[in-house]
């Protein structure tokens, strides 16, 4: 089947979409953007989080199908989607193309210079909050989501707000951080 | 595969009766995982997002009229007051991603003994509205669960809302498992107090082959609260009919050992949370007691 949705801004087509195939499977393999990880397939780990109509969902649960005619932010629309929310403009989205190319620019420890990232990603570089860096997008959708909700949330609320995100590599205390840096950032309108 | 995408209620009613095989899909959290899996395949994919209907509760006078799809995050946040129980058990649904998608509708369907819902729903009381081209008819929650993952819908039939009795007195939910996030429960055990019919109700999940009441617990406390004029005097339960309560819902369990837990662990810990929500929910209710002494 088609389907027709909104990916980052844009409008997207994909064709030939198998009828069971989750949006995670078209977002990574149909429009090239495999930002959103794919790892537990069942709900379980979080890495595959987008926002769905603005709320954040496991990709690999929500059918393709499901998703016609609606709104879906990848990370790698994050940086645009934060930019839009903080101006309060509309913005003209990321293509597709932008968003395959998109990098955190340089593989060094000055990682990120000179490309644009939501404050969020900004936060997690500063705070050393990406070890392998597979569950991070997911992380970084679902904690700028709370960001956008609660602006000043306590440790309780990160943790819950980030429950359903696992990090193999343990590195939960940093990614504590780096989402207290981005709040108080956030609340001192830097 | 097919991918039906029905714009209203009545064609997904139609849809249904034409593709009886047919799997609804709404918050897609125990769907898609089994055909992630390649554990099913079916051959009619029924997308239930588009009815909007479905996604809308009522608050009545007696009842709450929630429709099958309400994300369980809606209930946490709008339906505390009125459906205590259910706003605990919500919380406990794994992450916030999966409770923004997954609703009662969905555990219904599912209807696994592990459902996190269905605690709360037997303990408040409920009424499950079901619906297909032959007419509707509601299904007392005590009848609705017939089987391991098996319910008692008939092929044709979609769930369309849960009427839930509101809150008349304190309720509580418990579960055990091994963190508080993206848990399938161990056991489950919920407990709503009804000071305006004077009774107990239950709710044991994953401790039986189905979600079950304790009901000679049910009517041991019953009994034990009346003779004791303790809706009256507010006093605090006396420990030997706590214990004699948790036993008895102990024994209303019929758990197996599994990966999760044995069946011993299961009724042990069923009898703990049987005492502690006990605790809970009377002690909320003296001390609502006392106030409502005090002012007249």
């Amino acid at each position: 089947m088609r389907l027709n949705f909104t990916v980052n801004g844009r409008p997207q087509e994909a064709d030939d979409v198998w009828e069971g195939e989750s949006l995670l499977y078209v977002l990574r393999e149909r429009l090239g953007l495999p930002g959103s990880k794919n790892a537990c397939e069942q709900g379980e780990c979080g890495s595959c989080t987008v926002r769905l109509d603005g709320v954040p969902v496991c990709s690999c649960l929500v059918a393709a199908g499901q998703a016609e005619g609606r709104e879906v932010v990848t990370v790698e629309g994050l940086a645009d989607f934060a930019r839009q929310r903080a101006c309060g403009t509309a913005s003209h989205g990321t293509s597709l193309d932008e968003a395959r190319q998109w990098q955190a620019g340089g593989a060094d420890s000055r990682t990120g210079e000179g490309t644009e990232l939501a404050p969020v990603q900004q936060a997690f570089i500063d705070a050393g909050a990406v070890q392998c860096g597979f569950c991070t997008p997911g992380l970084l959708v679902a904690a700028d989501e709370m960001l956008e909700r609660n602006p000043n949330p306590t440790d309780a609320d990160i943790r819950e707000a980030l429950s359903g995100n696992l990090c193999r590599c343990t590195g939960y205390e940093k990614i504590m951080d780096a989402v207290r840096l981005a709040a108080a950032r956030q609340s001192e309108g830097v | 595969m097919d991918f039906l995408r029905p714009a209203s209620w009545e064609e997904a009613l139609a849809a249904k009766a034409e593709h009886p095989a047919a799997v609804p899909i709404a918050g897609g959290t125990d769907v898609m995982v089994e055909i992630n899996f390649d554990h099913r395949r079916p051959e009619y994919l029924m997308d239930l997002n588009r009815i909007g209907d479905l996604y809308e509760w009522e608050v009545g006078a007696e009842s709450v009229r929630l429709g099958a799809s309400v994300p369980y995050s809606r209930i946490m946040e709008h339906l505390r007051a009125e459906l205590p129980g259910l706003a605990l058990a919500s919380h406990t649904v794994a992450s916030p991603q999966i409770r923004n998608r997954g609703g009662v509708g969905g555990n219904l369907g599912t209807a696994s003994p592990a459902g996190d819902a269905h605690p709360a729903l037997l303990a408040a009381g409920a009424e499950v509205e079901v619906e297909s081209v032959r007419g509707a008819r509601r299904i007392p929650i005590d009848d609705f669960y017939t089987g391991v993952k098996r319910n008692a819908l008939a092929p044709d039939e979609l769930i369309r809302a849960v009427h839930i009795r509101k809150a008349d007195g304190p309720q509580q939910f418990s579960k055990v498992g091994t963190r508080n996030a993206m848990v399938i429960a161990v056991c489950a055990f919920g407990l709503a107090l009804h000071p305006e019919t004077r009774t107990v109700r239950t709710g044991i999940g994953s401790a039986a082959p189905t979600p079950v009441r304790a009901k000679a617990a049910e009517e041991f406390l019953n009994a034990a609260l009346e003779e004791g004029g303790f809706w009256d005097n507010g006093k605090i339960i006396t420990p030997s009919v706590a214990k004699r309560f948790a036993d008895l819902c102990a024994a209303a369990c019929n758990p197996i050992d599994d990966v999760r837990g044995t069946a011993g662990y299961r009724r042990h810990a069923v009898g703990v949370m049987a005492r502690r929500t006990l605790t809970w929910t009377w002690e909320s209710y003296r001390g609502a007691h006392r106030i409502t002494e005090g002012a007249a």
